[in-house]
């Protein structure tokens, strides 16, 4: 394929990364920035999104729009469901002190793993897309005519990753909106800023808590539900997820909202170009490389404060 | 608390020390009468067992599930049959996670905890790497299920054998005629970047020369992808022919994509039916694979010549005509590979009747009865067809199938005879000692 095109391909292909990157990383950045807990489970959320899309579009069998639509509003409620109990059983329980919580999180992963692994069983199970068409994509090039139009092969998208891309903006958008304009943001920013001074105004940090780290791992929910239908529901899915999500947390800075997005544009663009161009393994060498080299020259990250 | 403590310790101790007495004594008196001990201990035998070391979850977790249909149903059918050596057959399953360190560990739970008599079961050539330098250092028969050339390349050791499927350098070599006279001579390869993949790699780079053909780029991709759109721009423009193989949970993910990719636009296909094992062929997105070309070790559409041995094999196993599960059509069955488990446990009770298996101590005795086996004449034991075993290199022999999507099903077009797979010995493994 000519570098044009090529180049193109890759974009388009980073950028669908990206914006799966950016809603899971959100999810794992506001629950990072409130309640201080690093939470090494948040892949698990990612995947437990996926299996009960797979489960929940399989029960509405009919068109594959309805077990989509179905899947897009209940899975991520059920995983925020999920995390906010398991917050309020095990993280409040600990006191959300910052060594026990990782421990318990990591022990909430594989509870979680091995909980899907005997439920729903270890294979990889298909979502089908809503809609999916292949849009093939026109090339300029120039020839003795002049510029001409044409369609170089290979290049092409489908409608529904184009629908990623849109569906993550505005999740996102809404994730923005939530934060700056609404009560339950100005609370959650007053948790985070001071726990203790918020509780004497009377905010009740235990339900906010509750509440934030269900947003968080339904973030994520909603990213593996976006994600099914390119790719498949299985049980392992929930490494590379929580590791490039850790990945855009510290380069985008810890806690901070628009640095975390900028940072999945960023990883997830640069993954894209470099698996396309080189190789899918250089990609993950250059990220985990770009993380040494922010901790080394900016340890608070981009935007972190 | 420690009174009570020391009484009971110093009481375990007198207890162990008797114990220990006793155990001495009747070491002793084996060793005085070993004929006597030796058949007390066949008298004291139960079942044979048989370890299966099977992909229950984990990247081969598709295979896992319907080569253990396949083993149990072979071992009911042996067991119907009146056992091994007139003694009943257990099988015991553990999972390996498709993961060769935990296959090592499953091996010598087989050993020690089981005291199983052999072993069989491992596809995944990762597994089988990882765990055959255990089977050789516990002397446990290892019966291997996996397509890699490892075994017969001499890398592994005598207590590895292959009997039941064909290996990758065999395979490849008796299609790379077909590909290159019916499909193009420039090939660009897909495979996964493991030990299998880099078997297709390797062969079927040197068969395609043979053939005068070329193959002009090879895109490796990680066995754990998920995603593959980025690895196909590098296929190049001028290629004839695409030769896919890929493994894993991600495998409808491959075929899907590359469709996409092409847009109907693109070059001949031929795959390994690996691309597609345990997925349905009519599942949305894979139109374009109409036309396109597949290898089967065993044809998972039941073909309109099918021998009376593989539909009794077909039923044996709960699969229909379509290569479903018999219970839901949409379990579609690992079909190309999981007769190599039905046709491995037969060779383990040729084996062990040929050489009067009793115990343990008989491990060698079964290992040298498999290796002087030739023939394997299509029956009800050999399903798939006629084979070859050549004892020297641990491998056996048997013919290939190409077949073709026609309307969303695979229809037989071509199928290789023996010695089209046959190569020169690259190891003698009688020669090696127990």
């Amino acid at each position: 394929m000519e570098f044009g095109p090529h180049l193109l391909l890759a974009t388009l292909e980073g950028a669908v990364t990206a914006a799966i990157l950016a809603l899971t990383a959100i999810g794992l950045s506001i629950v990072f920035g409130v309640m201080r807990v690093v939470n090494v489970a948040h892949g698990e959320f990612f995947m437990l999104g996926a299996v009960f899309a797979w489960s929940i579009a399989s029960f509405f069998g009919s068109h594959p729009a309805v077990g989509f639509v179905a899947a897009i509003l209940l899975a991520p409620l059920i995983v925020g469901a999920l995390a906010a109990g398991a917050d309020r059983l095990i993280l409040q329980r600990i006191d959300y002190n910052p060594e026990r919580t990782i421990v318990a999180t990591i022990g909430l992963l594989y509870i979680i793993q091995q909980a899907t692994l005997m439920t729903f069983g270890p294979d990889a199970r298909p979502v089908e897309p809503p809609f999916n068409s292949v849009i093939a994509l026109p090339w300029l090039e120039h020839t003795e005519a002049g510029w001409q139009v044409y369609w170089p092969w290979g290049l092409s998208v489908t409608s529904y990753k184009l629908f990623i891309i849109f569906a993550a903006v505005a999740v996102l958008s809404g994730i923005w909106l939530l934060m700056t304009r609404t009560r339950f943001g100005l609370i959650m920013r007053a948790t985070q800023q001071d726990r203790e001074m918020a509780q004497a105004f009377g905010v009740p940090v235990d339900r906010v808590f509750a509440y934030v780290f269900g947003l968080g791992a339904g973030l994520a929910a909603v990213g593996a539900v976006l994600v099914v239908p390119v790719q498949q529901a299985h049980y392992l899915m929930g490494h590379d997820p929580l590791l490039l999500s850790f990945v855009v947390v510290i380069i985008g800075g810890l806690g901070s909202l628009p640095g975390t997005v900028i940072a999945a544009v960023l990883i997830g663009l640069t993954d894209g170009i470099i698996s396309v161009f080189f190789s899918p393994t250089l990609a993950k060498i250059i990220a985990t490389l770009a993380v040494g080299m922010v901790l080394v020259f900016r340890p608070r990250g981009l935007m972190g404060k | 608390m420690t009174e009570k403590d020391q009484s009971a310790t110093t009481f375990t101790r007198r207890k162990a020390l008797g114990a220990l007495g006793a155990a001495a004594g009747v070491a002793g008196a084996g060793m005085l009468m070993p004929g006597i001990a030796r058949m007390a201990h066949a008298q004291s035998s139960g079942p044979i067992k048989l370890g299966f070391q099977v992909h229950r979850t984990g990247i081969g977790s598709a295979y896992g599930r319907w080569y253990e249909r396949v083993a149990t149903a072979a071992i009911s059918r042996i067991n119907d049959m009146g056992g091994i050596n007139g003694r009943e057959v257990e099988m015991i399953a553990e999972d390996d996670g498709t993961d060769p360190r935990r296959g090592a560990e499953v091996l010598e739970r087989f050993a020690s905890l089981h005291n199983c008599d052999a072993v069989f079961g491992p596809l995944f050539s990762h597994v089988v790497i990882g765990s055959a330098p255990r089977a050789g250092e516990l002397k446990m028969p290892y019966f291997v299920v996996s397509e890699g050339h490892h075994v017969a390349s001499g890398a592994l050791n005598r207590y590895t054998l292959q009997p039941g499927i064909t290996d990758v350098k065999s395979q490849v070599i008796s299609m790379a005629p077909f590909v290159s006279e019916n499909l193009g001579k420039k090939v660009t390869m897909i495979y996964p970047d493991f030990a299998f993949g880099h078997d297709h790699r390797d062969f079927f780079t040197a068969a395609i020369a043979a053939q005068g053909g070329e193959v002009i780029q090879q895109i490796a991709v990680p066995p754990t992808e998920t995603s593959f759109t980025r690895y196909f721009p590098s296929i190049p423009r001028d290629t004839d022919v695409v030769y896919h193989v890929m493994v894993g949970p991600a495998v409808l993910t491959f075929v899907r994509e590359m469709g996409e990719f092409f847009g109907g636009r693109g070059p001949q296909l031929f795959g390994f039916i690996d691309s597609l094992e345990a997925v349905d062929i009519t599942s949305p997105g894979l139109e374009f694979l109409e036309g396109s070309y597949f290898w089967e070790g065993m044809c998972r559409y039941a073909q309109p010549d099918q021998t009376s041995h593989e539909a009794a094999y077909r039923a044996a196993v709960g699969v229909d005509a379509n290569g479903a599960s018999l219970d839901d059509a949409r379990d579609v069955s690992t079909y190309a590979h999981m007769f190599g488990v039905w046709e491995t446990l037969a060779v383990i009770k040729a084996g062990m009747e040929a050489s009067g298996y009793q115990g343990s101590n008989d491990r060698s005795g079964l290992i040298e009865a498999v290796e002087a086996m030739t023939d394997m004449p299509l029956s009800d034991d050999h399903p798939q067809g006629d084979k070859v075993f050549n004892g020297k290199t641990h491998q056996v022999f048997g013919k290939q199938n190409i077949s073709r999507v026609e309307s969303g099903k695979l229809v037989r077009v071509h199928q290789t005879s023996i010695e089209d797979t046959l190569y020169a010995d690259e190891v003698d493994y009688t020669t090696q000692s127990f």
